[in-house]
């Protein structure tokens, strides 16, 4: 059924109908409105969840990794300052292979404080061993909610997922949605059904200690997990296109790339307006295309090597900088082309820090960049206002 | 071994775990295993009692048992004692957190403090070996005035720790929780009593027990027991209940003994046997536990008025 609804309302009605047991948050901007729907949800008796009002993040995460272990099925979202809060529970939770679910409302890291959109969050725990998703609008988000506990709880992957969705220009806006019925809900994922839980009549430990003979195989299979993940969330997806006819494919998504020259690559909202900016160019008989990644954790090599093997030049808009080197997309998307034949230009862009908008110009600026330069790989912040830089 | 038909149950934490011999905690683990029976969720924060228990593939751990971090026990119980609510299972068993001082009184109070103010039904003990053992002998919050450890080390400017141990019971009681108690391992039975009654009630409860570190406080291994009494019979470490906010059942020390019985034998208060000022010291000590062995009885009287 088609809503007109605030992105946040749409993932809190997702999080109702995924059922979780055990929700467990702390407040922060822009991820609120979603932590205030779920609370009302409850209150309203229309979600028979337990609401766990922490004192913080950590603990957040950490209510989410005991609830998990015990078998229900769990929920968390936060951002910014609170994920990287959580850093350490993050690694934990993975570590453990928890399928915990969590709503990233991407926002800026502090000093200075920002509370507006970028990736430098998320992107900053690429490590931590959980598969990230980054949504381009609301039906995704909240799509992709219902399928990340479909895909963490697969026995394949048994590992923590977290949906990345960009505060304010996702969060807060209206957008037509489709509100996901319960009962096909209820058809597409099954209840929670782990292997191990702590349980008295089988007494398990949970978080041992591993030395040198044996961590290096938890590590293997965690990562293992991360990799089969990809095929699970191809699976899920075309599962989900089944039942409610939406398969977003596997984990990056082509826009008319078949015989594009010049291709874009980014992550979430801005693929919107790079979508846009490709139309644009094709009607002027510019051969150009976009590719939206959609997973950044697993990393989907394969798939980008089959996009981009043989165009002329890659662009790669970053909304976050690994500071001292380049934008954390751009690194990867170049390490997955390495050594393919023809090895096309590459350019990375750094822009949309901290709130800063990215237009149609941004990616316009692209293009011609791509198009005209002669170097064969280069990395620049975008849309720097260098008469500022005295000023600050 | 035979069985000699013994009616004391199976060790839910088994021997064979890699505790030091002599080790304080680990006998209160035992005992507190022993109190609670088998139907508990254990909790244990990052400390020696974690890792001489869990090294992979082994465990000592005869009943379901977590561990997280070093500061979020108290958030990750919250989270199995939620979950049990909700799957219907809060008959299952008791959550229970098993964590030092350091993960307590330091690092994991936020989390406490959070756990306490929402009210789950968790027991909170804190074995209480008064430095951060696992890591060496580094001063904690509640680690005791003089003391000598690695990082508040004795030396010609320094008497060693120069604060006093933080009252944790006091601000685990500030909190309105239905039950605080502190207790030893020196004393096996009222332990028991205190780990049966924090299980029991209804709420949050705290627990907080000396359990000496013979490594980390340099005495004899054989003598664990006698110190963990010495410290109750002089006055340093006082037993008491905190029920409903009210405090109760004090322990009386009839005969007090000086402190310098329990110092002497400790090589972490060595110095103030040998430095220049070192007598003052053991005179500000001994004040401290006279004035406690004062506010035990005067408690204990007008309870038993």
């Amino acid at each position: 059924m088609m809503q007109i609804m605030e992105g946040s309302h749409a993932v809190a009605l997702a999080v109702k109908v995924a059922r979780p047991n055990v929700v467990a948050a702390y407040p922060i901007t822009p991820q609120t409105h979603i932590v205030e729907d779920i609370s009302q949800l409850i209150a309203d008796g229309d979600l028979a969840a337990e609401y766990v009002k922490v004192e913080s993040e950590h603990s957040a995460m950490s209510v989410c990794i005991g609830a998990s272990a015990t078998g229900a099925r769990t929920y968390t979202a936060t951002t910014s300052q609170g994920l990287a809060l959580m850093h350490e529970v993050l690694f934990n939770a993975a570590g453990m292979r928890l399928p915990i679910v969590m709503t990233v409302a991407n926002r800026a890291l502090s000093a200075p404080l920002n509370i507006w959109n970028d990736h430098q969050d998320s992107i900053s725990e690429r490590d931590s061993g959980w598969i990230q998703v980054y949504a381009e609008d609301n039906t995704e988000a909240s799509d992709m909610t219902v399928q990340a506990y479909k895909i963490a709880e697969d026995n394949r992957t048994s590992i923590p997922m977290m949906v990345c969705m960009d505060g304010y220009t996702l969060t807060h806006t209206y957008e037509p949605i489709d509100v996901l019925e319960q009962d096909l809900v209820d058809s597409f994922l099954p209840p929670y059904q782990p292997i191990d839980v702590l349980d008295v009549d089988d007494p398990k430990s949970f978080g041992m200690f591993a030395d040198p003979n044996y961590y290096t195989e938890f590590r293997f299979q965690n990562h293992k997990a991360l990799e089969d993940a990809e095929t699970v969330m191809t699976e899920v997806s075309a599962e989900f296109g089944e039942i409610f006819g939406r398969d977003y494919g596997g984990l990056i998504e082509t826009y008319r790339c078949d015989d594009a020259e010049y291709v874009a690559v980014a992550l979430g909202s801005v693929v919107g307006t790079l979508k846009d900016t490709v139309d644009d160019l094709r009607a002027q008989g510019e051969r150009v295309g976009a590719i939206k990644v959609r997973s950044y954790r697993p990393f989907p090599v394969a798939e980008i090597q089959s996009a981009l093997t043989g165009v002329e030049a890659v662009g790669v808009l970053d909304r976050n900088v690994s500071l001292g080197f380049e934008g954390a997309l751009f690194t990867d998307i170049k390490a997955s082309l390495y050594g393919s034949k023809s090895t096309p230009n590459m350019y990375g862009f750094i822009a949309g820090l901290g709130g800063r908008d990215v237009t149609k110009r941004t990616f316009m600026k692209m293009f011609k960049k791509m198009q005209t330069s002669k170097a064969v790989e280069e990395s620049e912040f975008s849309d720097l206002k260098p008469e500022l830089l005295e000023e600050v | 071994m035979e069985n000699r038909g013994e009616t004391r149950p199976l060790d839910l934490f088994s021997s064979g775990h890699r505790a030091c011999a002599g080790c304080g905690p680990a006998l209160t683990i035992q005992a507190i295993l022993r109190a609670t029976g088998a139907k508990v969720f254990v909790v244990s924060a990052t400390g020696c009692m974690e890792v001489v228990s869990s090294q992979y593939p082994q465990s000592a751990w005869n009943v379901p048992w977590i561990h997280s971090l070093f500061e979020n026990s108290a958030a990750v119980a919250s989270g199995i004692e939620v979950a049990l609510k909700v799957l219907g299972r809060s008959d299952d068993g008791k959550v229970v957190v098993i964590a030092g001082d350091g993960g307590t009184v330091d690092i994991g109070m936020q989390a406490i403090s959070g756990m306490f103010e929402r009210g789950h039904d968790i027991c909170y003990i804190c074995y209480d070996n008064e430095a951060y053992m696992n890591t060496g002998n580094q001063r904690s919050g509640s680690t005791p005035y003089d003391a000598s450890t690695t990082t508040s080390p004795a030396g010609a400017k320094s008497f060693g720790n120069d604060r006093p141990k933080k009252d944790m019971p006091a601000i685990a009681a500030a909190h309105g929780i239905p039950y605080v108690a502190t207790t030893s391992v020196g004393y096996p039975k009222d332990l028991t009593t205190k780990v049966q009654k924090g299980i029991s009630v209804d709420g949050p409860a705290y627990l907080q027990i000396h359990a000496p570190c013979n490594i980390g406080w340099g005495f004899d291994s054989a003598k664990t027991i006698e110190i963990a009494r010495l410290a109750v019979e002089t006055g340093l470490w006082a037993m008491y209940e905190i029920v409903d906010g009210k405090l109760t059942n004090v322990m009386k020390v009839s005969k007090s003994k000086p402190v310098e019985e329990y110092l002497k034998q400790q090589r972490r208060f060595a110095h103030l046997f040998k430095m220049p000022g070192g007598e003052a010291q053991i005179k500000i000590i001994q004040d401290k536990a006279s004035a406690n062995v004062d506010r035990l009885r005067v408690i204990a009287e007008e309870e038993s008025r």
